[in-house]
């Protein structure tokens, strides 16, 4: 009988758009597609400082080091925001963690791809953090208070970084012909994984039915990737960059550009572990956490053992 | 030596500590033992990079040559580095990272507390920024080192090896040559042998609350005031300076 209340106040909640709050009844199904989608977010955006802090110590000028470092540094504080937004659902950070060791709880695909070049910072930044924003913009209005907090604090910080990568892009489109080409090259490389960033077509996409139900997710796969094409084929064009994509065409009737067929194949392989960098990035994340180990037990100890002196 | 000599190579000196440390701190991006501490490290690479590019660029003004900072920090051979041989040591594991930033910080707290009183206003400037975040940068080692050596077994025991292993460093952060005689007579930087004794002070100091002990007195490295590093400098310019090597006509 309660439960059939519970289930009636929450369900009215979501109709009406409130927000429903950590300490509100909720489906245990919604809370577990909670804790999957913001771990994944969370991960994501841990895993993402790896191929981008490749290139700290090889940054082209101090300027470009600092915005990098910078930039990273946001990142990770995205990732402790969305630790702190899935903590309020019951699940501690160390348990997320151990659940993305064992493979249980995913990070975007798009981070299984290499830097290679110093382009590849310009392309991440440009793409794959103006796909992230797309995204991230839409879960500003997600249903979970909490999580659409921590997504009003990223989108703030998030346009920086997409600036920064596009400013790259552009420096590099206006330097030399080695630049141009290496600016190229990269957008080749990360245009189709960053489409692939928004997850299947509508038609084949197992999540969706719950998360629109629940309000957590507001805007379906294709319409946030037609989205970010829409507003990303200028920009390159704008700096002389070409969209590695035969097919793109702008659709007078449509109001938007079609573009050609995503290779889902490689989106299924590299989900499933089999992306260029899929184990360098898993085990880079277990070597770091194994070596700490004792550093944090020590940090640990070492509280417990002040806080048994202040009450002495 | 000519005055401008002087205060250039004094600037090179403090320009390179910070670019070379900022570089080694860099290193730990994802590498930290939790993702608290992979901020503040790399927060602490920016602060020294940030410090690097405003003293760089001044030392390129003092030389005249209408290089830039990025000239100084990309294009300059190993040879022409004055950074101090304890901050290109490799971070190792997380207490050799705190011991390294512990004996620098506190030398740099001493030697920026006085340089801020500089006579040469740009420098005081400069001084009066780095010295927020050195204080800063000089709590998060200490509290680690309290940390991690007031504890027991596996980890006092690292701690007291970093501190150990790195000893033979420090004794190059209070050499004092020429250059150093006559920019502390015109009252521009402090004369850093005499910093020794307030170093040592404030090391027992926090040693003994981390319940380690001061190393023995020893043989100290030396060589970094005439450009003579140990091999790990090579490397790290190989890795920061190669885009500007191998594209010498490109703009990023
Ligand atoms: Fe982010
Ligand atoms: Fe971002």
């Amino acid at each position: 009988m309660e439960n059939i209340d519970h289930q009636k106040v929450f369900d009215a909640k979501i109709e009406q758009d409130a927000n429903i709050e950590a300490k509100d009844w909720m489906p245990e199904d919604y809370r577990k597609h909670l804790i999957r989608q913001i771990s994944q977010q969370a991960h994501s955006e841990v895993i993402g400082m790896q191929p981008e802090g490749n290139w700290i110590t090889r940054a082209p000028s101090l300027r470009a080091k600092k915005i990098l470092l910078a930039k990273i540094q946001d990142e990770g504080g995205h990732g402790l925001y969305l630790y702190s937004a899935a903590e309020t659902l019951g699940i501690g950070r160390d348990e997320l963690i151990k659940q993305l060791h064992d493979g249980n709880a995913k990070y975007s695909n798009i981070f299984n791809y290499p830097s290679l070049t110093w382009a590849d910072i310009g392309a991440i930044g440009w793409l794959v953090d103006g796909a992230a924003i797309v995204n991230q913009v839409s879960l500003q209005r997600t249903s979970y208070g909490p999580y659409s907090r921590a997504m009003v604090r990223i989108c703030k910080e998030e346009s920086f970084h997409q600036r920064q990568g596009y400013e790259i892009m552009a420096n590099m489109m206006a330097g030399t012909a080695d630049q141009q080409e290496m600016a190229q090259d990269a957008m080749n490389r990360w245009w189709w994984p960053a489409l692939m960033m928004f997850g299947p077509h509508d038609t084949d996409s197992p999540h969706t039915g719950n998360a629109f139900k629940w309000k957590i997710k507001r805007q379906s796969n294709d319409h946030l990737r037609q989205k970010f094409i829409d507003k990303t084929v200028q920009q390159a064009e704008v700096i002389g960059l070409k969209i590695p994509d035969n097919q793109l065409k702008w659709n007078e009737e449509k109001k938007c550009y079609d573009h050609g067929e995503i290779n889902w194949n490689e989106f299924y392989e590299v989900i499933n572990g089999n992306g260029p960098c899929n184990r360098q990035r898993l085990n880079n994340h277990i070597k770091a956490h194994e070596e700490g180990e004792w550093v944090r037990k020590a940090a640990s100890a070492y509280a417990i053992k002040q806080k048994s002196t202040v009450s002495q | 030596m000519k005055h401008q000599e002087a205060l250039l190579t004094l600037t090179l000196r403090l320009g390179d500590n910070p670019l070379v440390l900022g570089h080694r701190l860099g290193e730990w991006c994802s590498k930290a033992p939790i993702l608290e501490e992979d901020l503040a490290l790399t927060n602490m690479a920016l602060d020294m990079i940030g410090r690097a590019e405003v003293l760089l660029r001044y030392a390129a003004l003092i030389e005249g040559k209408n290089h830039t900072e990025d000239d100084l920090a990309y294009k300059r051979g190993e040879r022409k580095f004055y950074n101090h041989l304890i901050v290109e040591q490799p971070n190792g594991n997380f207490a050799f990272t705190i011991a390294r930033q512990l004996y620098v910080s506190l030398y740099e707290f001493l030697y920026y507390s006085e340089l801020m009183n500089s006579k040469d206003e740009t420098l005081s400037a400069i001084a009066h920024k780095a010295i927020k975040e050195i204080k800063y940068h000089l709590k998060h080692a200490s509290d680690w080192t309290i940390r991690l050596g007031d504890g027991t077994d596996e980890r006092h025991h690292k701690m007291q090896e970093a501190i150990n292993e790195l000893w033979m460093f420090t004794g190059e952060l209070f050499e004092s040559d020429e250059v150093d005689e006559q920019m502390s007579e015109l009252g521009i930087a402090p004369y850093p042998a005499d910093l020794i004794g307030k170093w040592k002070t404030e090391l027992i100091d926090i040693l003994s609350e981390a319940k380690l002990s001061l190393p023995e007195e020893s043989y100290m490295q030396t060589g970094s005031r005439n450009g003579i590093h140990t091999e790990y400098l090579g490397y790290i310019l190989a890795d920061m300076q190669y885009l500007q090597r191998a594209y010498p006509n490109a703009k990023w």
